[in-house]
């Protein structure tokens, strides 16, 4: 070949390269960028862990499916480390530096609370997976959350204490956030349907022996007891209750619809009765609803990819993840717009319920986001 | 004397030059949480590295600042600056009272008096929820501000925590470099030996363990300040307690940059490891073993003997009678 | 339920409870008196033997043999502390091996929480009805067994200590090191033996009362805290100092739980420890001369 020709052909070459290259950089759609921060480690991990790894799950699903509208879904999980000063570092990493369209997250309402003003002032919607009430109410404008609220739980119980006619109660809970919340909420919402909390206890989140507490509950004589926390606490009121002989229904909050409750508590949990969301018992419900399809879906995933059953903690992280994904589809990468697009959200099937979101209501659920439960055999039975 | 004026002017202006380089509010929030821990870092070194004591219940003091801050802006609607004022007299009559009986005892004795105190502290802040919210904590804290000029951003705050910790640094060291400082040393040395010379061992003790207090309590306040948001978590617990003493140690016993370095290194050491997700909690532990055993003046002590010149006299060398026995 | 009754429930409780308590505070004494030095990885030992104890059920290992191999097991693991992070520290000021040991029981906890996870897990009872019944109170069988082996155990050193030439060399070592090494005797191994025997006796605490508590990576903590608070209440140096102490630590927090408040339990023991430091800080039955 001539040298002309070479050169020529060299020029060429490097012309359509410079094309393709190009090209291929313009074509690249740029991933959408959100944030999360679970409580992965520390106390509140049997949290956090569950969620974190529901988030990449999701994650995956998403970007294997093409992601959102063609832009991959790119997941920045950190850690808080279940503590309030790491968690509005983590937010502010978060935020400053990774720059996140959205964030999810954290598990425990202690460290969310810490973070709501931070998200307000810097104007990003949070979907927290924590569950008090405080957080949502009243309505902060850049704050959700997907569990449902303790309150609504309660109320699920006042449903069932007053068809079976119980009156009496002894409230015993854990000294935390979570705890003190259903404390608080079952006494404001007893009174008004003839209940009366007659005695109450409390317990530290570490503590291993309760028989105290309940030797005073059982002195008071009370038709039932409700224990209010997550593992291992209420795992040992259980235990202890009955080592104690007591005979009294026994019942709990939605803090342990996990199986971890029963392989802790062990044949002590059979006729333990407790709200919780449908996905525990999901092959109770019928193929007809709606949350079927979803808590069936989840339940599977979650199970093939980790080899563990799914949890409704996990489910939290699902719903609050969806949300954004969903946000982030219809109206593209804009923190207002995503905001005001959840707000508006209504019908969107979770795993916790169905959410209908307003400007009032930054939660979107009601009490039918729970079902009763009773422990049967080491096995979850729905309750009619 | 001179020497040491320069040093603090170059650090000043160092402190000043910083956030402009790291414009970004999360460094700036580090830097922040830097410096809120080394003004409790300080007040401890003045306890532990001079004056030959342990606490291991400084938390409990934190708390007192923190919430001391919170129920008296929330509840009271009180001015903050007031508020911190307060809080740090409140801390310091508790401290006092505290100090009386406890400074008598020492070594282990000591710390696990320390260490019940800061507990019963802790268990109040969860049970008297009237007061403090107990678990549910206290939201919308407002900041602090000079008249219309409120000190509710990242870089505001930093250079208000700073100014705090700068001034702090200052006064350490004239107390150190004053009789009051040697007077401490010499019962680092020997309380025996010290008394004997006219030092009032009981009273020198008490005085910096209030001191300490009170920096604590400063610190507790700021942080309140800060973060708009506080509850009995960890930060006021025994973990942040162990977390102060290690940033001394860690730093360099009675080595005032020492705490500094201490508490940067500490902190830092926290967002570092945060990549690492679940095997955060075993490195830091592996790390601060390490360090201990291989710098035994800390990091600072590390840092000078690297360096040619000789820095401020460096801690009593004489061994205490509180030393590990060889074996 | 008249007052008795409750106070008979309470005092068997305080009875569980402590007797776990005196097992973790026998630990904290061993080693102080071989060394001068506070282990606050005690807990962190507890802890260990606790989780390993699970593991070896649950690979089939029959129960008493669970607690005898864990225990063994956690024994190296304090002997490799020792050796590593202990022995290098000689000559240096008290805060050091303070911090060191908060180190180690920073990385157990961490290394434990990679290991088994961070829920709690069950282990089954040892051998014997599930509970004992004392007219209208109970207490776990399993605290039966916790409380005798303290007592065991307690006899045990307490022979140890006196008969035989090792326990009396560690004795000669604590009263005088000087004179102890004139003597010949091996300052280093002593310390050694000690890490070893406190590994030892936590880890079979742990196992012990993981079937009452639950074993979790993060159960060291507390407990090492109330072990350490419970020896110094009996008197640091004191073995029998150790159990009296754990005991009333336990009866304390059960009567004040249930007369008292449940919140404020901890809040009243530590009071009381703090109480008795103030006006005898050698404890009950220490001999050791107050802050020394």
């Amino acid at each position: 070949m001539s040298g002309r020709t070479l050169s020529v052909a060299g020029m060429l070459a490097a012309v359509l390269g410079l094309l393709l290259t190009g090209s291929s950089l313009l074509a690249a759609p740029e991933p959408y960028v959100v944030g999360a921060v679970f409580d992965i480690t520390g106390p509140a991990s049997p949290l956090g862990t569950p969620e974190r790894d529901t988030a990449r799950l999701v994650e995956e699903m998403v970007n294997r499916t093409g992601g959102i509208n063609g832009h991959p879904l790119r997941l920045v999980i950190y850690d808080n480390g279940s503590e309030e000063t790491k968690c509005v570092m983590a937010f502010k990493k978060l935020i400053e530096k990774d720059e996140v369209l959205a964030i999810v997250g954290p598990s425990q309402s202690g460290t969310t609370l810490a973070v709501v003003n931070i998200v307000e002032a810097a104007q990003v919607p949070l979907v927290s997976c924590a569950a008090s009430i405080k957080i949502v109410s009243p309505v902060k404008k850049w704050v959700f959350k997907t569990p449902q609220n303790d309150n609504f739980a309660v109320q699920k119980l006042i449903e069932y204490f007053r068809t079976h006619r119980i009156k009496r109660i002894a409230f015993i809970n854990v000294a935390n956030a979570f705890g003190t919340s259903g404390l608080e909420q079952a006494q404001k919402l007893f009174p008004g349907y003839g209940m009366s909390i007659i005695a109450t206890e409390s317990f530290g989140p570490t503590d291993t022996d309760m028989t105290a507490q309940l030797t005073r509950i059982r002195a008071a004589n009370p038709d039932a007891v409700v224990c209010w926390g997550t593992n291992p606490g209420p795992a040992l009121v259980t235990r202890n209750m009955r080592q104690l002989g007591m005979t009294q229904p026994l019942f709990m909050s939605h803090g342990v619809a996990n199986r971890k409750f029963i392989e802790l508590a062990g044949d002590a949990a059979d006729g333990v009765i407790f709200p919780a969301g449908r996905l525990l018992v999901v092959d109770a419900i019928p193929k007809t609803d709606p949350r079927y399809r979803v808590l069936a879906r989840y339940s599977k995933l979650f199970q093939t990819k980790y080899g563990r059953e799914a949890d409704t903690f996990g489910g939290h992280a699902w719903d609050a993840l969806h949300l954004v994904v969903a946000a982030l589809k219809a109206v593209g990468p804009d923190r207002a717009k995503m905001r005001d697009y959840i707000e508006k959200t209504r019908g969107f099937v979770g795993t916790a319920g169905i959410f209908n979101f307003s400007p009032q209501d930054h939660n979107g659920l009601s009490k039918d986001a729970f079902v009763m439960v009773k422990i049967s055999n080491g096995r979850w039975e729905l309750m009619k | 004397m001179n020497r040491r004026l320069l040093g603090f002017l170059l650090f000043a202006v160092l402190l000043a030059l910083l956030p402009l380089a790291f414009s970004n509010p999360y460094y700036q929030s580090i830097f922040i949480f830097i410096g809120i821990n080394a003004i409790v870092a300080l007040g401890l070194n003045l306890l532990m590295g001079y004056a030959g004591q342990i606490s291991l219940g400084h938390a409990a003091f934190h708390a007192m600042g923190a919430y001391g801050s919170a129920i008296l802006t929330t509840t009271y609607h009180l001015n903050p600056w007031l508020a911190v004022a307060a809080s740090l007299v409140m801390a310091v009559i508790i401290a006092y009272v505290m100090g009386i009986p406890t400074l008598k005892l020492s070594g282990h004795y000591l710390a696990i008096a320390t260490l019940g105190f800061g507990m019963i502290v802790h268990i109040v802040l969860v049970q008297w929820v009237s007061m403090t919210g107990g678990t549910s904590g206290i939201t919308s804290i407002p900041p602090l501000s000079l008249g219309s000029f409120r000190f509710d951003t990242d870089i505001r705050f930093y250079y208000l925590v700073w100014a705090c910790c700068l001034l702090l640094m200052v006064i350490s060291t004239n107390i150190v470099n004053s009789r009051m400082g040697r007077s401490l040393r010499a019962i680092h040395s020997s309380e025996a030996a010290a008394s004997t010379c006219g030092v009032n061992v009981p009273r020198l003790k008490l005085g910096v363990f209030v001191l300490s207090a009170a920096y604590a309590s400063l610190a507790g306040s700021l942080y309140a300040h800060y973060v708009t948001f506080i509850s009995p978590e960890a930060r006021f617990g025994f973990p942040f307690s162990i977390q102060a003493v290690v940033m001394v140690v860690l730093g360099g016993l009675g080595n005032i940059w020492g705490s500094l370095l201490g508490s940067g290194v500490v902190t830092a050491l926290g967002e570092l490891l945060r990549p690492m997700g679940d095997y955060d909690v075993a490195a830091f532990g592996l790390i601060l073993m390490l360090a201990i055993v291989f710098l035994p003046q800390g990091v600072a002590g590390g840092l000078a003997r690297l360096s040619l010149r000789r820095r401020t006299p460096a801690p009593p060398s004489a061994p205490s009678p509180q030393e590990v026995p060889h074996g | 339920m008249s007052d008795w009754a409750l106070s008979l429930q309470f005092f068997c409780t305080g009875l569980t409870i402590g007797s776990i308590y005196a097992l973790i505070a026998l630990g904290f004494t061993i080693i102080y008196n071989a060394s001068g030095i506070v282990n606050f990885a005690q807990g962190g030992f507890v802890m260990l033997g606790a989780l390993l104890a699970v593991s070896l059920s649950l690979a089939g290992v029959p129960l008493p043999a669970c607690v005898v191999l864990s225990a063994l097991l956690v024994t190296i693991t304090g002997c490799a502390l020792e050796r590593a992070f202990i022995r290098p520290l000689a000559g240096r000021p008290v805060i050091t091996p303070i911090i060191v040991t908060i180190g180690a029981s920073i990385l157990l906890e961490g290394l434990a929480m990679l290991i088994w996870g961070k829920d709690a897990l069950p282990l089954n009872p040892l051998p014997g009805p599930p509970v004992l019944t004392v007219a209208s109170a109970i207490v776990p069988f399993q605290s039966v067994w916790v409380l005798g082996v303290s007592v065991l155990l307690m006899v045990g050193l307490r022979l140890f200590f006196d008969r035989t030439l090792i326990g009396r060399a560690m004795r000669a070592n604590a009263a005088n090191r000087q004179g102890a090494l004139l003597v010949g005797i091996n300052p280093g191994r002593v310390v050694l033996l000690s890490f070893a025997l406190s590994a030892g006796l936590g880890a079979l605490a742990g196992a012990l009362i993981a079937p009452i508590t639950l074993a979790s990576y993060d159960m060291g903590t507390m407990l090492g805290l109330k072990g350490f608070s419970a020896a110094i209440l009996g008197g640091l140096g004191s073995s029998p100092g150790a159990i009296l102490g754990g005991l009333l630590l336990g009866l304390l927090e059960s009567f004040a739980a249930g007369f008292i408040s449940s919140g404020y339990k901890d809040a009243v023991a530590f009071v009381v420890l703090l109480l008795v430091l103030f006006v005898r800080p050698a404890g009950l039955l220490g001999w050791r001369k107050a802050g020394v």
